[in-house]
C-alpha cells in the first residue's frame, strides 16, 4: 500500500501537508473507526456512515476510490475543504474520470488531491482534468515529480485546465515545407 | 495529406524529450520496470519474444515519400533491414535496442511522424479506408474528420489509462474498406435527407476472444458533435468498463452486458452536459484539416487509355495484374494500385529497407509521392494514370511487390505470430508460407476468386481471423502448437464472425485442409458465387464432413505428424 509523503505538490509547489489521509485497516469499519483530531482526510464511506456527527466540523476532507462516482457527494462539496481521489495503482484510470465530473459537472473548485499510486509520468494528465494537489508515493522523489507538470506546453484537445481546444484557441497556418 | 504546423510539431518534439528522460530513468533504476513498461507501450515499445518491438503510427494509413524513406533508413540503421505493415495500418521493427528508441522518435519526428499511442490501454491509431478520397464509390472523404480525431484522441488527459485498449476506425465510402463493424467505435460517415453530413456511430465490436458485431447507438451524429459524442463513449467506458478481468475489459463486453440500447442512454446522459460546448467542431477547423486532403494535380485524361486497353488485351499476365490489383478511381484516366506485399515466400506485410525505398521513388514517380498502407497489410499507390499502369507495373515486379493476387487465397492477412510476438500461443507466418506455396498457381487463385484467408497466432486476433471467410487461429493444447479454423468470416458491409468446424489440426496438415474446404467450394458453387456467399447458401456441414471424413495424408510426410 503506498504510503504518504509529509510534503505534497500543491499548486504546483512542493508544500508541507498537515492533513492526515484516514485509511480503513482490516477490522475498521466506517461506522466505528477512530477519526483522528486535526485535518484529516476521510474515506467515502466513513462521510457517508458518520454525517450526522461529522455536519459542521471543519476543516475536513474526504476522499473517493477509483470505482466511486463524483455524484456521491455532489451535494455535500461545501462541506469539504480538500477532495482525495485515490489511485490504488497507477493504471487505474478512473480517477481522471471523477476528477473532471468533479471539477465541470458539479463545480467543484477547492483542492482536489491525487492520492494513492501517484507518480511523475501521470502528473500532467492528472492537473488537466482538474487535479491541484499531489501526493506522490512516498518513495519517489517528489521534487523530481514536480517536473511531470511541465513535460508538455501544448494540448490539442479542452479539459479542465485548458477550456478551449487547440482549434479554438489559436489560429492555426501550415508551416513551411522544407 | 496532413502536413504539421508548428503545435503539431511542438508536441511530437515535447514526446520525445519525455520518452528520452524515461528511458533514462529506466536505465538508471528510477523507473521500475512495471512502470516503464506503461509508458514504453504507450510509445509502441513492446518487449517481444527476441527483442523490443517498435509499432510507429501511421495515421490513418497515410504516407508520404520521405516518410517511407525514412522506414527505410530505419531499418537499416537500428533493424536488420525490414519493417512490417500491421492491420492496423502501422509499421513495426522487430529488432530494436530500448537504448536507440529515443533517438528513432527523434528521427521519426523530422518526418512528421510518431509512435504515440501505438499500444496501451489509450485510443490507438485511428484507422480508415486506404481509398479515402479516390474511392469510386466514396460518398465522403473521411480523412478530415480521421485528421480531427487523431488530434483529439493524441494525450487526452482522461483517457489515457483506459480498462483496455482503444480503436476506432472511419469510413467514408459505399463499400466498408476499415472493417469498422468490428471497432470499438465505427464510424460510418453519411449524408442525412437534408444532405448534412454525420456519422452512424457503432460500438461495442471487437476481435479477440470475444468476437462481437459492433451496435449501431445512434443512426445519424452530425459531424459537429463527434468530438464531444466520442468522449462521452468514452467516459462512460472508462468509468464502468470491467477492469477486474483483462479478458472481460474491451467495451464490446460493457455494451454487451447491459445492452446497447442502455448504454447509449448513459452515453446520451453524459453527452448533455458537453454537447454544443468549447469541444463542437466549427466550420472553419474542418476546412483547416480538410486543406491538406484536397485533390493533386491530376490532369484531364479520356476516361480510358487507349495503349493501356491494347497492353491489355495482349499481355495475360498484365490483364491479370489489372483484375486483382488496380481498383476504380474517382478520376477519369486514373487507377489506384494496390503493391502486394503477399508474394510467396515472404512473410505477409513485410517489406525490407530496399523496398521501402523503391517504394517511395516509385510514388514519386506515378502517384504524387503519396502511400497508403492496407488493413490487410499491402500498400497502395493511389492517383495513377492508367497509361502508366503497365510500366509501373513492370517495375513493381521486378521488385517482388506486383504478385497478381490481391483479394485471392494467397493474399493473407497474418500478424507475425510466435516467431516475433511473445503473446502468440503458434506460429503464423510459417502457415501463411505453406499455404501460399501449396496454392501459388496464379490461374487456380484466379479460378477460386475471390476469398479472404486469416490467420493469426493467438486469440487476441491481429490477423483478424475471425472475419476471414477462412480464419485459421493458433492454438496451444499441452505444449504443442495446433490451428482451430473457421468459416464464414467476413469483412466489408456484411461483415460476420466466422465459425469453427471442429476439432484443430497440425501445422503440416493446414495446407490439406484449406485444400478440402476449396474442394467443397468448387463442387458446390454455382456460377459466379463466391466462398463466402456458398459457405452462407449450405452451411458449415458440408464442408465440416468433407474436412474431417478420410485422415488427411500428406504429401511429405512428417513423421508423427503425418496423419489424423
Amino acid at each position: 500500500m503506498p504510503v504518504s509523503n509529509s510534503e505534497i505538490i500543491k499548486n504546483r509547489a512542493v508544500v508541507a501537508d498537515d492533513w492526515t489521509v484516514l485509511r480503513l485497516s482490516e477490522g475498521d469499519t466506517a461506522d466505528s473507526v477512530t477519526i483522528p483530531a486535526g485535518k484529516v482526510i476521510l474515506p467515502l464511506a466513513v462521510w457517508q456512515a458518520r454525517r450526522t456527527e461529522l455536519q459542521g466540523r471543519t476543516p475536513l476532507g474526504v476522499w473517493l476510490n477509483s470505482d466511486a462516482q463524483a455524484d456521491a457527494i455532489k451535494d455535500d462539496l461545501e462541506q469539504f475543504e480538500v477532495i482525495g481521489i485515490n489511485f490504488p495503482i497507477f493504471t487505474d484510470g478512473r480517477g481522471y474520470s471523477i476528477a473532471f465530473n468533479l471539477r465541470t459537472r458539479y463545480g467543484y473548485a477547492g483542492e482536489l488531491r491525487a492520492i494513492g499510486d501517484v507518480l511523475r509520468d501521470q502528473l500532467f494528465y492528472m492537473q488537466r482534468v482538474g487535479f491541484n494537489a499531489f501526493a506522490v508515493r512516498a518513495d519517489k522523489n517528489i521534487h523530481d515529480a514536480l517536473k511531470g507538470l511541465t513535460d508538455f506546453s501544448e494540448k490539442y484537445q479542452a479539459s479542465w485546465d485548458e477550456k478551449t481546444p487547440l482549434f479554438r484557441r489559436v489560429q492555426r497556418q501550415p508551416v513551411t515545407q522544407d | 495529406m496532413y502536413r504539421y504546423d508548428q503545435y503539431d510539431h511542438q508536441i511530437v518534439k515535447e514526446r520525445v524529450a519525455q520518452y528520452r528522460d524515461q528511458v533514462r530513468r529506466r536505465l538508471s533504476n528510477e523507473l521500475a520496470e512495471d512502470e516503464f513498461r506503461i509508458l514504453r507501450l504507450q510509445n509502441g515499445l513492446y518487449m517481444q519474444r527476441h527483442a523490443y518491438m517498435l509499432r510507429i503510427a501511421v495515421p490513418y494509413g497515410l504516407l508520404s515519400a520521405p516518410q517511407v524513406r525514412k522506414f527505410a533508413h530505419i531499418a537499416r540503421k537500428y533493424d536488420r533491414g525490414y519493417g512490417h505493415f500491421t492491420t492496423r495500418q502501422n509499421i513495426q521493427f522487430n529488432w530494436i535496442k530500448l537504448e536507440e528508441s529515443p533517438d528513432i522518435l527523434a528521427e521519426l519526428a523530422t518526418v512528421e511522424m510518431h509512435a504515440i499511442q501505438t499500444s496501451g490501454n489509450c485510443i490507438r491509431n485511428i484507422t480508415s479506408d486506404e481509398l479515402a478520397g479516390v474511392a469510386a464509390d466514396e460518398v465522403i472523404d473521411p480523412r478530415p474528420y480521421a485528421e480531427i480525431l487523431r488530434e483529439w484522441s493524441t494525450f487526452h488527459p482522461e483517457f489515457a489509462y483506459l480498462p483496455r485498449k482503444f480503436k476506432i476506425a472511419i469510413n467514408g465510402s459505399e463499400e466498408d474498406r476499415a472493417a469498422t463493424a468490428v471497432h470499438d467505435i465505427g464510424l460510418a460517415m453519411a449524408r442525412n435527407p437534408a444532405g448534412d453530413i454525420g456519422f452512424r456511430v457503432m460500438v461495442g465490436g471487437g476481435m479477440g476472444r470475444t468476437p462481437i458485431i459492433g451496435s449501431v447507438i445512434r443512426e445519424f451524429l452530425p459531424w459537429q458533435h463527434a468530438l464531444t459524442y466520442l468522449e462521452a463513449i468514452l467516459r462512460v467506458y472508462n468509468q464502468h468498463g470491467r477492469r477486474d478481468n483483462i479478458y472481460k475489459a474491451r467495451i464490446k463486453i460493457l455494451v454487451k452486458a447491459i445492452g446497447a440500447e442502455e448504454f447509449a442512454r448513459q452515453v446520451e446522459a453524459e453527452w448533455i452536459d458537453i454537447k454544443d460546448g468549447p469541444g463542437t467542431l466549427t466550420v472553419e477547423e474542418l476546412q483547416r484539416v480538410a486543406q491538406y486532403f484536397t485533390a493533386p494535380a491530376y490532369e484531364t485524361l479520356p476516361a480510358t487509355d487507349t495503349g493501356f486497353e491494347t497492353r491489355k488485351a495482349e499481355d495475360k499476365a498484365f490483364a491479370n495484374w489489372i483484375k486483382r490489383n488496380v481498383k476504380a478511381h474517382k478520376v477519369a484516366g486514373y487507377a489506384a494500385v494496390i503493391l502486394s506485399l503477399k508474394k510467396t515466400g515472404v512473410p505477409p506485410g513485410d517489406l525490407t529497407a530496399d523496398q521501402l525505398d523503391f517504394v517511395a521513388d516509385l510514388s514519386e514517380r506515378y502517384s504524387f509521392g503519396e502511400v497508403r498502407v492496407t488493413h490487410e497489410q499491402n500498400l497502395v499507390l493511389a492517383d495513377v494514370k492508367q497509361s502508366e499502369l503497365f510500366a509501373l507495373w513492370q517495375e513493381a515486379k521486378a521488385q517482388g511487390l506486383a504478385t497478381p493476387n490481391i483479394g485471392l487465397l494467397t493474399d493473407i492477412i497474418c500478424c507475425p505470430g510466435g516467431d516475433f510476438c511473445s503473446l502468440a500461443n503458434a506460429k503464423s507466418i510459417p502457415i501463411a508460407q505453406a499455404i501460399a506455396e501449396k496454392f501459388d498457381n496464379i490461374d487456380f487463385q484466379h479460378d477460386i476468386g475471390d476469398i479472404e484467408l486469416n490467420i493469426s497466432g493467438c486469440i487476441n486476433a491481429c490477423g483478424h481471423h475471425h472475419i476471414g471467410n477462412i480464419g485459421i487461429l493458433g492454438v496451444d493444447k499441452d505444449g504443442a502448437e495446433w490451428y482451430q479454423v473457421s468459416i464464414g468470416g467476413a469483412q466489408g458491409n456484411n461483415t460476420s464472425i466466422g465459425k469453427i468446424i471442429g476439432p484443430s489440426f497440425s501445422a503440416h496438415q493446414m495446407p490439406a485442409v484449406i485444400e478440402r474446404l476449396l474442394d467443397v467450394y468448387v463442387k458446390q458453387r454455382t456460377e459466379d458465387e463466391r466462398f463466402i456467399d456458398t459457405v452462407q447458401r449450405i452451411g458449415v456441414a458440408p464442408f465440416k464432413e468433407f474436412v474431417y471424413a478420410t485422415p488427411i495424408l500428406l504429401d511429405q510426410p512428417h513423421g508423427e505428424d503425418a496423419c489424423v
